[in-house]
């Protein structure tokens, strides 16, 4: 697989994100925008299934109002994550938080859109202790993704 | 810092009368602001510390010191919304759009806060540092550098 990672980082667009001084951590600073924006669009519904916060609405309200936020959130992360991919893919083969982070994604990702989101949105469920348990879950993968990201700079 | 930023862009996306349009912005400024502040404290503490693993060097940082005004005027911006225009939140909070003061304060929240993210994250690149490289005068005099030979 090693192979694909080569040819990520020959992408001429990998190489220019690489050459340029300010390219990296300029995407890198938009990369935490759109962390700011999907992270709150998360907590804000994973909370409100715990009972904190928003506490004036319902469930599936707060759930249908955040959505779009979410997606904005996460294609912004998405389009600026792979940027920076490409311009370090070798490295990024050879570390272990990547990897950790990819798969606490995708996993974080299936949860989001097939478990957490029908659940957020069905009224019967509101303040069950399965949607409480589907929060916590989201929360705990989301953290996972977020702090293995943060480690992939430290090695 | 997602629970904190996200939390505070929400409420900047509901003041511009952009985002959360069906919830009363009250319940956006008083119930989720209480997160909002929790967070706040557990950023402050954690960045006080990361400040003393090595304060010379990011006093003398100059995005450190963007990040430092940015701060100053969103802590500015807060406190005249509050003293301001929130005082009568429960006139408007159910508009869609609320009134021209309270989406000026969303905006200007909104940029200053993408700006403190911004220099937080170009505080970690050594490309000022006073020690390195050779800096233009205007930068030494921004980041307080020492000039050689003459006391600071």
């Amino acid at each position: 697989m090693l192979w694909f990672f080569e040819w990520c980082e020959a992408t001429w667009l990998g190489t220019a994100v690489r050459t340029s001084v300010g390219a990296f951590p300029l995407i890198e600073s938009i990369h935490l925008l759109g962390l700011g924006l999907l992270g709150g669009a998360i907590l804000v519904v994973d909370l409100r299934m715990l009972g904190v916060g928003l506490t004036g609405q319902r469930v599936a309200a707060v759930a249908r109002e955040a959505r779009p936020w979410l997606v904005l959130g996460l294609g912004t992360m998405v389009l600026t994550g792979t940027l920076l991919f490409l311009s370090e893919a070798v490295k990024c083969y050879y570390n272990t938080s990547f990897w950790v982070k990819m798969t606490a994604l995708v996993i974080a990702l299936c949860h989001t859109f097939l478990i957490r989101q029908p659940v957020a949105l069905d009224p019967e469920l509101e303040s069950s202790t399965r949607s409480r348990f589907v929060a916590i879950g989201s929360m705990a993968l989301w953290f996972t993704v977020a702090a293995a990201g943060r480690w992939i700079g430290y090695s | 810092m997602a629970l904190f930023l996200g939390t505070a862009v929400i409420n900047d996306l509901r003041l511009l009368g952009v985002g959360f349009r069906s919830v009363p912005a009250g319940e956006i400024t008083i119930r989720l602001l209480r997160i909002t502040r929790f967070a706040f404290v557990v950023m402050v503490v954690t960045g006080v510390l990361l400040f003393y693993s090595n304060p010379l060097r990011y006093y003398h940082n100059i995005f450190f010191r963007i990040k430092l005004v940015l701060l100053v005027v969103s802590a500015v911006n807060i406190w005249l919304f509050h003293g301001r225009i929130h005082r009568r939140v429960a006139e408007w909070q159910h508009d869609a759009v609320p009134p021209r003061q309270a989406r000026l304060a969303g905006l200007v929240s909104l940029l200053a806060w993408s700006g403190i993210v911004v220099a937080g994250r170009l505080v970690a690149y050594d490309w000022f540092d006073c020690d390195r490289n050779v800096q233009t005068a205007f930068m030494m005099w921004l980041q307080g550098c020492a000039t050689s030979g003459v006391a600071e």
